[in-house]
């Protein structure tokens, strides 16, 4: 559905997106996870026809639109990172005027307008005007314009940024929602916990450059060849530490907490030998359990950013906290 | 058809928003007005004389009306970002750039018909031709809009549009023979008034309401259409590499 070869793109000395592919195919929601500044915004701008790139090619839906950006436009919706509707409009007028942009009738938009503040739960505010409206109600309001015209492509930057756990979560299920719909979805993000829930792919983005691209369910999976295993115990984790290290000395064993005990190891855990060790050591294991590794995980060993860099974005970006 | 559908919509939004609010209205009503009364205490010159006037009251009004809003709504648009959205949108620069100028057109028109009006009201225009004049109307306001469009989008504030816009617009008003013929400059600043689109508005306003243009009506409105071409031309150039940079 998307198709996109070495784009590059510099603002003078500063390269935002250097030579970065990657296609995402057709249904897909496609995540776009990366820090501030990354490039994500300029890679949609590009995408989109805002921004012109510096080098490479982009193909949406076959069509070639490193050329003519405007050849694809009404295949796409986008979904801007700051809401840009008109604020002396109302809710309603703001989406019948975005539908009339793609040649919709007016029938068709106000009916499509109604129905679209239906679903986002705006109807009580379609005939206020935008500008009064609160941070979570412009943001589904600019979602809902994104798709006025029902674009089988949907651009969406940063949806969820600085918008309460609440509206985050609805914001979220509607996109899953229009994605089991059918509708191709970009998403960009720097909430690892919403790329891991949404998205089928995902492309971590560092300083312009794509370091990874993967399915997420292979990210969380690849784990270096290393298996952990977690053991809830009843008492004397410490001990039972020392016991296992001692019988299986290829195995790595930490404490975690008082009951908690994880076993690493470079090949399978055989796990039956490790419980049967533990309830001969007077132990009551209540749990065992494969541990994977969190996108998080995987995020700070590919990128070499920290987590804690991404989490103080998120503090930084208001009082969303990603959840 | 869809993009004519984007057009029409467009236009009524901006004639909504923009356009039609009272501040403007009153404005363009007000502000012939006042010149009207300016001249005829200044010059102390009878009602018999307002056809003397009237050709610059005309291209002021128009100037005036179709470059004042224009120049905000763009740059203001652009800084607002909703600009973007009508970027986004499938139909081409040049009917969106159409769109968004035909609001600020219709309002130097409707602009320059005020005075007419109100000299109509106060003395005799039987003498006018007419068939002249509301061509040429249309043409100075295309003109000037387009003079209006290109300022806008050379600019990244509002105030810089307006100082800019202003930078512009007051020594049209001297330069362009509209209230003393252009003999009448010092010969260093002659060349000036024959870059300025104005001046060949101005002749047609003098030649269709006073018969007293001084140069072929066809070659004003021949200069006149290929100024509101370049300017268009250039302005679209300009939003190609600044904004979608
Ligand atoms: N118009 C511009 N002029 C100059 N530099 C720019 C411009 N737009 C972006 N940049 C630079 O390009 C880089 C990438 O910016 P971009 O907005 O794409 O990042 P982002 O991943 O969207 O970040 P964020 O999470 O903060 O939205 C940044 O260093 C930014 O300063
Ligand atoms: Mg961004």
């Amino acid at each position: 559905m998307i198709e996109v070869r070495g784009l590059t793109k510099a603002f003078g000395k500063i390269i935002a997106v250097n030579d970065i592919s990657f296609s995402v195919r057709n249904g897909e929601m496609f995540g776009f996870l990366g820090p501030n500044g990354a490039g994500k915004t300029t890679t949609i701008n590009m995408l989109t026809g805002l921004a012109r790139p510096d080098a490479g090619t982009i193909r949406i839906a076959g069509i070639d639109c490193s050329k003519n950006p405007k050849a694809a436009q009404h295949l796409i919706g986008v979904v801007p990172d700051e809401s840009n509707l008109y604020p002396e409009l109302t809710g309603f007028e703001n989406l019948c005027f975005c539908a009339s942009l793609y040649g919709m009738r007016k029938a068709g938009r106000q009916a499509r307008a109604d129905q679209l503040l239906e679903t986002f739960g705006l109807a009580d505010a379609a005939g206020r005007k935008f500008g009064g409206y609160s941070k979570g109600m412009k943001r589904k309001l600019t979602i809902a314009a994104g798709i006025i015209h029902a674009p089988p492509i949907l651009f969406l930057d940063e949806p969820t940024t600085g918008i309460d756990v609440a509206s985050a979560r609805r914001i979220r299920q509607l996109i899953a929602a229009l994605n089991a719909a059918g509708t191709t979805v970009f998403l960009t993000t720097h909430y690892i916990e919403e790329a891991e829930r949404l998205c089928r792919r995902i492309a971590f983005i560092v300083k312009g450059r794509i370091v990874r691209t993967d399915a997420v369910e292979d990210l969380v999976c690849q784990t270096d060849g290393r298996h952990t295993v977690q053991f809830t115990v009843s008492n004397d984790a410490a001990r039972l530490c020392q016991k296992i290290t001692a019988e299986f000395p290829n195995l790595q064993c930490q404490m975690v907490t008082g009951g908690v005990i994880r076993v690493e190891s470079s090949g399978p855990v055989r796990v039956g030998s490790l419980v049967r060790l533990l309830e001969d050591c007077g132990a009551e294991v209540s749990e065992a359990r494969k541990v994977r590794p969190s996108l998080e995980d995987v995020f700070v060993r590919v990128t070499g950013i920290e987590a804690g860099t991404m989490k103080q974005e998120k503090e930084k970006a208001g009082k969303g906290d990603g959840a | 058809m869809k993009s004519w559908i984007a057009f029409w919509n467009i236009l009524t939004k901006d004639m909504r928003s923009y356009y039609l609010k009272p501040p403007n209205i009153s404005w363009g009503v007000l502000f012939p007005l006042v010149w009207i009364a300016m001249f005829s205490i200044r010059s102390g010159l009878g009602m018999e004389s307002l056809p003397d006037l009237l050709p610059g009251l005309v291209a002021l009004s128009i100037l005036f009306g179709a470059t004042s809003v224009l120049s905000v709504t763009v740059t203001f648009e652009k800084k607002g970002r909703s600009f973007e959205r009508l970027l986004l949108a499938p139909i081409s620069l040049e009917l969106l750039m159409l769109a968004k100028t035909a609001g600020a057109i219709l309002f130097g028109v409707v602009n320059a018909f005020v005075p007419i009006l109100i000299a109509s009201l106060l003395t005799d225009l039987s003498a006018v031709k007419w068939t002249i004049l509301t061509p040429v109307v249309f043409l100075i306001a295309v003109s000037s809009t387009f003079l209006g469009l290109f300022i806008a989008v050379s600019v990244k504030e509002v105030f810089e549009a307006q100082t800019f816009s202003n930078f512009f617009r007051f020594p049209m008003i001297f330069l362009c023979g509209l209230f003393f013929p252009i003999e009448h400059l010092p010969v260093w600043l002659r060349p000036v008034a024959y870059v300025l689109p104005l001046t060949y508005g101005a002749d047609v306003l003098h030649a269709s309401i006073r018969h007293a243009g001084r140069m072929p009506l066809t070659l004003d409105v021949g200069l006149l259409a290929a100024f509101c071409g370049i300017l268009f031309v250039a302005s679209l150039r300009n939003i190609r590499q600044k904004w979608i940079a």
